[in-house]
């Protein structure tokens, strides 16, 4: 039930402000439904992929999805999500925990002004 | 050519944020499609969403070989978002954006504070 409210509040949050649904489903995990970091960020990520899939199926129908420039960013971002994935493992859940934490800061800060 | 390596570059830094915090990398993609292939918002948070689907299958795949997916959870999750996604496409038209970019931000802030008195408080090696 608690994630099902977690998973709703991500959909809400990304369709307003535009982020995706992981800045928000992270953070829930941890703080409520007692995930651990590694397992919050894995999980969110497999969520993440069906939202987009859906959405960027939904989106296409629509013709508004540029398949060239998404593979110029999304590419790329295949490599270095093997990478980020790869440090992940490597680091402590505090340091994770802490990091993520100054994005969400900076994120907070940037949306805020 | 320049813009191109430019959009590369940003494209890997996004999927590394993806990989390491199991985000989709949208707050990279969206700005660089727009600011710097000059996609229009619109086109440019739609083709996010296509550019977050190899990103997030890499990142998964690695994930899944360190066990750290729980399907069960995220299928829950992403069909539960795909429902919010459309209460959130109505209030989006009915209230002011600036008011709820700020109510976010600050959001995120108080969020943020909590992980870190939570790291804060935990014991670095629990007996």
């Amino acid at each position: 039930m608690r994630l099902v409210a977690i998973g709703f509040l991500a959909g809400l949050f990304s369709a307003l402000f535009g982020v995706g649904g992981g800045i928000v489903v992270v953070p829930l995990l941890i703080l409520l439904a007692a995930y651990t970091e590694r397992p919050a960020m894995g999980t969110s990520l497999a969520a993440i992929l069906l939202i987009a899939f859906v959405g960027s199926v939904t989106y296409a129908l629509h013709g508004e999805v540029k398949p060239g420039a998404a593979a110029i960013v999304g590419i790329p971002g295949a490599l270095g999500a093997v990478a980020g994935a790869a440090l992940q493992q490597r680091l402590a859940n505090r340091t994770l925990s802490l990091a993520f934490a100054a994005l969400l800061a900076g994120l907070g800060i940037w949306f805020l002004v | 050519m320049w813009a191109l390596l430019a959009a590369g570059t940003l494209g890997l830094a996004a999927g590394l944020l993806a990989g390491l915090f199991g985000v989709g990398g949208g707050i990279l993609f969206v700005p660089t499609l727009a600011l710097v292939l000059g996609l229009t918002q619109l086109h440019a948070e739609a083709t996010s969403l296509l550019a977050i689907l190899p990103t997030a299958a890499a990142g998964v795949w690695r994930q899944r070989s360190y066990r750290n997916v729980r399907w069960r959870a995220a299928l829950i999750l992403g069909v539960a978002a795909i429902a919010g996604v459309e209460g959130g496409a109505q209030i989006a038209e009915a209230l002011p954006e600036q008011a709820l970019r700020r109510l976010f931000g600050a959001l995120m802030l108080v969020v943020a504070a909590q992980i870190a008195v939570r790291v804060w408080r935990k014991p670095a090696y629990p007996s």
